[in-house]
């Protein structure tokens, strides 16, 4: 009884702390705006749009998801053989971080949708494997180019990262028996991976703002959400203000995501 | 030699019954048209403690590295606990161990202990401890465990066994590397100038464990420039000079009757 007043008494307290006058006002003027855009603002459109909402911001985070997952897995090889690798897979490896890296993203989207997708439809072999299903929709090319950026993006933070790790760690490594897999997977990637954490976590916050972009090939996202309201209801601001809105909210909860998991990380690596 | 000796070394037995630990014949080690080493044997019995010692580049590092294959030697002969380790020359004529695994094997029963200590940074000091207990050698990691904070407990670091390598003292790190290093149970302990990278003031306890070590009867080889800890603590001292074996022999002879006249500078030089 006691100890869950004192908790009441400090938890209280630790509010009143954080409820410092600066807070206040900016919490008063955050509301005063919500409150504005509820009142003076168009919101009528909402219901008939709410489902197709909801789609478009699973989509959009799906994208996010796989293509983060998968070019990750892409960019640890790409990264690693630019550092320890033989010169046939380091070179392109190199070349094709430094083309991605230097090409626009939209421009590898349509080159890759528009350019194979009308280049399959003529192989009839194609036409007729299990894939085509697939391949005439629009969002397998919306993956893979978002892959092949982020794969090549990180690449480019992986090969420093490999490439920080101390030698002499990884030759005591050796020197007690490791074998090159045992090395590379116990305390050469780890290791890696550690110290690329708080880059990975901005690229990704990059990743997601660049997801609008499947929209540009007919894929239905959050982004094309919000075109679709304005194109059928020439409501312009209000979509446009709850689309951010919604980005920030996925922003944040990356941002925090991340944070939890370099906090579980073994800080100040020798 | 009787037939009985010639087959009692062949089995890594040498005369008194003490089993051959390590046995180098004839090392030669070249990095590029540098010679470093130039035809060294060097021979360590069950329990001997060998010192080498010499003047900086004489090739003493490269020797005991050269020991579990850290670096490749260019021709010679090198046998752990009677095993010969296989080379063979690869394309571009370096030598290479010939069998991986066989390797791998050796040098999971040596154990080695660095100057810059290279405790893994991303591992607490009791997870370094039963890394390789658990992953190489497939120690159970409740008796992994246990093993490593006994013998954290004997470093004098029990306190410290959830502590990251970054926070504690080198003198500290380099205490837990020596209990990572027996965690292996190895059959030789590797030195190579453990306290040259540590404040003067840690120096000491450093070399404590590793007299303690000595004590019991621990085989080892060591490198160092701790004249008086190698007088102290060796059962046999070779001086090295610029990749030869100048002049060995038991510590009190070596330090005490030098026959060299390079050791004599030598050893007038650290004193």
């Amino acid at each position: 009884m006691s100890a869950r007043s004192a908790d009441l008494i400090d938890a209280g307290a630790r509010a009143s702390l954080w409820l410092q006058p600066h807070r206040l006002v900016l919490i008063a003027i955050g509301l005063a705006l919500v409150v504005c855009a509820a009142v003076f603002m168009r919101w009528d459109w909402l219901p008939d749009y709410y489902d197709l909402a909801l789609q478009g911001i699973w989509r959009t985070i799906w994208i996010l998801a796989v293509t983060c997952v998968l070019g990750f897995m892409l960019a640890v090889p790409i990264g690693f053989v630019q550092v320890t690798g033989p010169r046939w897979l380091s070179l392109p490896a190199y070349w094709f971080c430094t083309v991605i890296r230097g090409t626009p993203l939209l421009l590898q989207l349509w080159f890759l949708y528009y350019g194979l997708g009308s280049l399959f439809p003529q192989f009839p072999w194609i036409r007729e494997s299990f894939l085509w299903p697939y391949l005439r929709q629009a969002w397998p090319y919306a993956i893979l180019s978002l892959t092949l950026s982020y794969a090549a993006y990180e690449g480019e933070v992986m090969r420093g990262a490999f490439a920080g790790v101390a030698r002499g760690q990884l030759e005591t490594a050796r020197a007690f028996g490791m074998s090159r897999w045992k090395v590379f997977r116990r305390i050469w990637l780890p290791q890696a991976i550690y110290r690329a954490l708080p880059t990975l976590a901005g690229e990704t916050v990059l990743q997601l703002k660049a997801t609008p972009l499947v929209a540009t090939i007919t894929v239905v996202d959050i982004y094309a959400v919000a075109s679709r309201v304005r194109q059928s209801t020439f409501i312009v601001y209000e979509p446009l203000l709850l689309l951010a809105v919604i980005y920030l909210c996925i922003t944040g909860i990356l941002v925090l995501a991340f944070r939890k998991l370099e906090a579980r990380i073994p800080n100040r690596l020798g | 030699m009787t037939q009985d000796a010639a087959a009692s070394l062949t089995q890594g037995q040498s005369p008194d019954g003490a089993a051959e630990a390590i046995h180098i014949e004839n090392l030669h080690k070249r990095f590029g048209q540098l010679e470093v080493l130039k035809g060294v044997s060097l021979s360590a019995r069950d329990g001997d403690v060998v010192a080498i010692i010499g003047g900086s580049g004489s090739g003493k590092s490269t020797l005991l590295r050269c020991i579990n294959c850290l670096e490749n030697p260019t021709s010679g002969l090198i046998r752990v606990n009677g095993e010969e380790i296989r080379l063979k020359a690869d394309s571009h004529g370096h030598t290479r161990p010939a069998d991986r695994r066989q390797i791998e094997r050796i040098r999971s029963r040596l154990g080695m202990v660095f100057q810059s200590f290279n405790l893994w940074s991303h591992m607490t000091l009791l997870e370094n401890v039963i890394e390789v207990p658990i992953h190489v050698l497939g120690v159970r990691r409740e008796e992994a465990i246990e093993t490593a904070e006994r013998l954290l407990a004997r470093v004098g670091l029990a306190e410290k066994r959830d502590v990251y390598p970054a926070f504690m003292s080198g003198g500290q790190q380099q205490r837990g590397a020596i209990a990572r290093a027996l965690a292996i149970d190895p059959r030789v302990m590797l030195f190579d100038e453990p306290t040259s990278a540590l404040d003067p003031e840690l120096v000491g306890e450093v070399l404590k464990v590793i007299g303690d070590l000595a004590q019991e009867g621990r085989t080892m080889i060591l490198v160092t420039h701790e004249m008086k800890f190698a007088r102290n603590v060796a059962t046999h001292v070779v001086y090295l000079y610029n990749g030869l074996v100048e002049e060995e022999g038991p510590p009190e002879q070596l330090f005490g009757d030098p026959k060299s006249e390079r050791l004599k500078q030598f050893l007038s030089n650290t004193h």
